[in-house]
């Protein structure tokens, strides 16, 4: 992965002055103990131990083939539907193993929402977008209102509400990963799982998500994983910084560092995170 | 670095011969194209001058009349007509669900091994010659639905006109089932392209939403697919509609309109099929032809049809709202 050319070290991100974040006494709804993941004989990611705390911005960073999108699967269940995926170590959701016998993975999704990297609208109404999934799980009383109100707290329908009949494709890329969101939250889970979402976006369109993301902290636990460290140090109140590491299993992701972000920015306690962080790798 | 030296000049610097690639490409396409297009003209013209004696006799009335005689010299198409309808309506009632039950199995249920087991056994079924089907149809598929399915649905359905009537091992039904068979395997392969088609990230984004698969496959697969859908049964449809061996095998040659499925009858193609070689005389040979007129305006039409749905299909995937 490293590149070969030595770069100055940079100025250590700008990292808002925050206050203390209070995670400690934030609940835990995320217990991740020993977690390796991995599709047939690969493994992906080996020996990770998270928690992950409630109305807090998680953010996953980390040099591609770390494992990220891996790991973030892992949490609402999303690999199932890799047959070849195994899995070793629990993750507890408020105590319960996703894993555990007698879990659905269509009620863990229910809960533990997802955006992707590549917004994926249906190919639907704007306002069928939405309504979609609460009418699949039978929540049809004042639809209109639901949709309203997860298009608002998505913050796009001052841009949309007089084209709700309109084909969601028509959208610009920006608002097509807004209406997924509205979409993930019109359900109302209590987690938002976002997988690099402003990754295909411009400057404005992910300055927008990141502003989003910010009001929905009241609401949600957000976990985002990105390969853009700036946006992590903007957005996150805690960062998990995961690197690549190597032995007779091969390749595989491990998490290097997990901290509250401008410590993992500006005093980060392993070589490989400074190294990363400052840019002189990945 | 320069593949072409800069000294070359702009003009005529490349040579006769690679010159000759690019026309001979030109004329032998352009020939191929061409070559089509005048074969479907001049079919069509030798059928409607086949039919020419028959065209002037009967006009247009040929179309809804219903008799087939010989000794009078006086012929219709109506029960073609109706025979073929009511054939390729019972195929494509039963072979539409199985056929999209079979796409969808192959596309998103079935575990990789199977895919391409059971995927190339469906499509051998295409490749069963129509002939073989038929005689299959005469020896086991005929009495078998004469023996067990027909009795059934007389006794449960008898009150409606179409069960009435006494089961019988070949007939209007049989041929339908026949038909459904040979579809079967076009619809199943065009709708399991159609749900592979469809991105999986539309698949993902409705699993993360909660979606049991069943909610994914209707609310994702189908509905993204339903032009599609009806542009490969329409494609089905158009098989039906012109198949002649395994139907004229199986139907039992009858010119008549029965309301009871189970009677016997004839389509179009089937009666073209089993009455060319025999025709007594001039007329019912050109009635002949007027009955092949007709199949080939249906055919066309059909194939009309299925490129203007996928049109829209593919307007609708690309964005238009």
């Amino acid at each position: 992965m490293s590149q070969g050319v030595t770069m100055p070290p940079m100025r250590p991100v700008d990292v808002a002055v925050r206050q203390e974040t209070e995670s400690q006494t934030h609940e835990t709804v995320f217990d991740i103990q020993g977690l390796q993941a991995g599709y047939g004989s690969n493994v992906a990611i080996k020996g990770v131990d998270l928690e992950i705390y409630r109305n807090v911005i998680t953010a996953v960073i980390g040099p591609s083939g770390c494992g990220k999108s891996t790991f973030i699967r892992c949490l609402n269940r999303m690999n199932d539907e890799v047959p070849s995926f195994r899995h070793e170590g629990t993750i507890l959701y408020h105590g319960v193993d996703l894993y555990g016998d007698g879990v659905e993975p269509v009620e863990v999704r229910r809960r533990i929402g997802m955006v992707f990297q590549k917004a994926n609208p249906f190919p639907k109404t704007i306002y069928d977008n939405v309504a979609w999934a609460p009418r699949v799980l039978g929540l049809k009383k004042d639809l209109d209102e639901r949709v309203e109100k997860a298009l608002q707290s998505a913050a796009l329908w001052d841009e949309v509400k007089d084209r709700l009949k309109r084909s969601a494709l028509s959208l610009s890329g920006g608002q097509q990963q807004r209406l997924c969101i509205a979409r993930a939250i019109a359900i109302e889970p209590e987690v938002l799982l976002l997988d690099e979402p402003a990754s295909a976006l411009d400057p404005i369109a992910t300055q927008r998500i990141e502003e989003l993301m910010q009001s929905l902290k009241q609401d949600y636990t957000i976990v985002i994983v990105t390969h853009n460290m700036q946006q992590a140090a903007r957005v996150a109140d805690r960062t998990a910084f995961f690197s690549i590491d190597s032995d007779e299993d091969g390749r595989y992701g491990v998490l290097v560092e997990y901290d509250e972000t401008p410590k993992i920015f500006t005093a980060p306690s392993d070589r490989r995170t400074e190294d990363y962080v400052t840019g002189r790798f990945g | 670095m320069s593949a072409v030296p800069m000294t070359q000049e702009l003009r005529g610097g490349r040579r006769l011969r690679d010159r000759f690639g690019d026309r001979l490409l030109l004329i032998v396409t352009s020939a191929a194209g061409l070559g089509a297009v005048v074969l479907i003209g001049f079919i069509a013209y030798k059928v409607i001058r086949g039919a020419h004696l028959a065209l002037s006799t009967f006009g247009l009335p040929f179309v809804w009349h219903t008799a087939w005689d010989t000794n009078k010299n006086v012929f219709g198409a109506a029960p073609g007509l109706y025979g073929t309808a009511v054939t390729s309506l019972i195929a494509l009632l039963i072979a539409t669900p199985l056929a999209l039950g079979i796409a969808l199995f192959l596309s998103e249920l079935a575990p990789r091994s199977l895919r391409l087991v059971v995927g190339s056994l469906v499509e051998t079924l295409a490749a069963i010659p129509s002939v073989v089907l038929g005689l299959w149809g005469i020896l086991v598929l005929g009495p078998f639905l004469a023996d067990h399915v027909e009795p059934w649905l007389h006794n449960s359905f008898g009150f409606l006109p179409i069960f009435s009537g006494t089961p019988q091992s070949s007939g209007i039904f049989v041929a339908g089932v026949i038909l459904a068979i040979m579809v079967v395997p076009i619809v199943a392969s065009v709708c399991r392209e159609l749900f592979l088609s469809v991105p999986p990230e539309l698949e993902e984004g409705a699993l993360a939403l909660g979606a049991t698969r069943w909610e994914m496959v209707r609310g994702v697969v189908l509905s993204s697919s339903r032009p599609g859908i009806g542009a490969a049964v329409i494609l089905g449809l158009g098989r039906a509609l012109g198949e002649a061996i395994a139907v004229t095998q199986v139907i039992g040659a009858g010119w008549f309109i029965r309301s009871s499925l189970f009677a016997p009858g004839d389509t179009l193609a089937s009666r073209i099929a089993g009455q060319y070689q025999g025709a007594v005389s001039k007329l019912q040979i050109a009635s002949l032809f007027y009955l092949a007129a007709i199949l080939l305006v249906i055919g066309l039409l059909t194939n009309l049809l299925a490129q203007i749905v996928v049109k829209r299909f593919a307007f609708q995937r690309t964005g238009g709202s």
